[in-house]
């Protein structure tokens, strides 16, 4: 009982990410020229990056809480959370990159969208680089903490601001939502596709806490084993 | 109170700046051998576009080197010093428009030798050069604070362009854009909403640099 008064959220995502696999590969859906079946696959890969960019603003928030405080928790939470995002950044990419393949024709088509998600990675990937370059704990995570925020905001100007401006891009949600506005989703879709929100979401804040306690046991057994 | 500070801490940059001449006239010298080999590499004059991107790619890593050494140069016990003299604020904002001047004076003697060897295909030369001048307040207001943080940690050059080049990106792609319809001859009024974009990163890379220069500050 103890368990799940505690965890009942991640039995839901559970139960969510079940039903949306499912929902997903079997429930009908439009046939619409070009995209066909691989429609299917909005539940999956923009649930990604909504889930990254949700954990990356989890990162944020902690990022701006180690800067008000000082409590080396709060950076650990960053950078776990970031850590969290990258994956999801990453697998984002691969599904976005296999569905090009099959609607578009290649991997990778040179647009506005696809070129801010690479920035976008490089960015965190450089507070990564950020981060193994300095060794001082209290240091490192004012510098990380600066550079998160720093980040965040410019690149959010590019992922959010820039491809809008731009003339065209061949990725959909050019108003910048892509499958949120009204008519760019069926309505027989959104009885997965909102699930499927939710069930990411969960995902992303169960592995940010996983990561997050894995790194604290280490940060202690690093610390005991410096003083005995 | 910080703008006095300001205006103290930039005078002191460029004394420092006047007795060691050899800063500046390094960034010089790399900007005009730059400039040099890609005129030996691309064997006289090339297309528009491509001049466009290549003069931008120059200024770019000669805003990175000449940015680098605002915080590097100077040692541990100085900036020390520094700290009793001044607030936070008032040494990010001389270092900010002191990088601005020195990437606005380089940025013009750039065009300069970059036309003149590659020849000139610029349109409408008004708004090139407000697009210039706003390239390197731009640049210098991203790349300052870069600078302070890299400088702080090993590799400082690996980490400045690694941490520097995606958050610039967003400003090279305008500077870049704008550039384009300056050397096709399209007048100033078609490119206002660009310039404005352009005003608008500025301005949030500023606030941001003074918000959050004081946490890198304080040891």
């Amino acid at each position: 009982m103890y368990w799940f008064r505690h965890n009942w959220w991640k039995a839901a995502g559970i139960l969510l990410m079940l039903y949306v696999i499912f929902g997903g590969l079997l429930f009908e859906v439009p046939h619409l020229p070009v995209v066909r079946q691989t429609i299917r696959n909005i539940y999956f890969h923009v649930g990604m990056w909504f889930a990254m960019m949700f954990i990356l603003a989890v990162s944020l928030v902690y990022s701006i809480r180690f800067l008000a405080h000082g409590r080396p928790a709060d950076d650990g939470r960053a950078l776990a959370a970031v850590k969290a995002g990258l994956l999801f950044g990453i697998l984002g990419l691969l599904t976005g990159m296999i569905w090009a393949r099959f609607t578009w024709g290649s991997f990778w088509v040179n647009d506005p969208k696809l070129n801010g998600a690479v920035v976008g990675l490089l960015t965190y990937f450089a507070y990564m680089l950020l981060r193994h370059s300095l060794e001082e704990d209290d240091k490192r995570g004012r510098l990380a903490g600066v550079y998160n925020v720093f980040a965040f905001v410019m690149c959010f100007v590019f992922i959010m601001i820039l491809p809008r401006l731009a003339p065209a891009s061949i990725h959909p949600g050019i108003d910048g939502n892509p499958a949120l506005s009204a008519g760019d989703l069926a309505p027989g879709m959104r009885k997965v596709f909102f699930p499927a929100m939710a069930g990411w979401f969960i995902m992303a804040w169960w592995l940010f806490s996983v990561i997050d306690r894995l790194d604290a046991i280490e940060r202690k057994i690093a610390e005991l084993i410096d003083n005995p | 109170m910080w703008f006095s500070e300001t205006l103290v801490m930039l005078r002191k940059e460029f004394v420092l700046e006047w007795r060691q001449k050899f800063a500046i006239s390094g960034i010089l010298l790399y900007l005009v051998s730059t400039v040099f080999v890609s005129y030996l590499a691309f064997e006289g004059v090339i297309p528009a576009n491509t001049w466009n991107a290549l003069f931008w790619l120059i200024m770019l890593f000669a805003a990175v080197n000449a940015i680098l050494k605002s915080f590097i140069q100077e040692h541990e016990a100085r900036q020390l010093y520094y700290y009793t003299l001044s607030g936070a604020r008032g040494v990010i904002n001389a270092k900010i428009i002191y990088n601005a001047l020195l990437m606005a004076a380089l940025g013009l003697a750039g065009f300069w030798v970059f036309a003149g060897f590659m020849g000139n295909p610029v349109g409408s030369s008004g708004l090139f050069l407000v697009n210039l001048l706003l390239g390197m307040l731009g640049f210098s207001s991203v790349l300052t604070l870069i600078s302070a943080i890299a400088s702080r940690a090993r590799n400082n050059f690996t980490l400045m362009a690694v941490l520097g080049f995606p958050l610039v990106l967003p400003l090279l792609l305008l500077l870049i854009r704008n550039s384009s319809a300056a050397l096709s001859g399209a007048g100033m009024a078609a490119s206002v909403p660009d310039l404005l974009i352009l005003v608008l990163l500025i301005f949030i890379a500023l606030s941001l640099s003074n918000l959050l220069f004081p946490y890198i500050w304080k040891e």
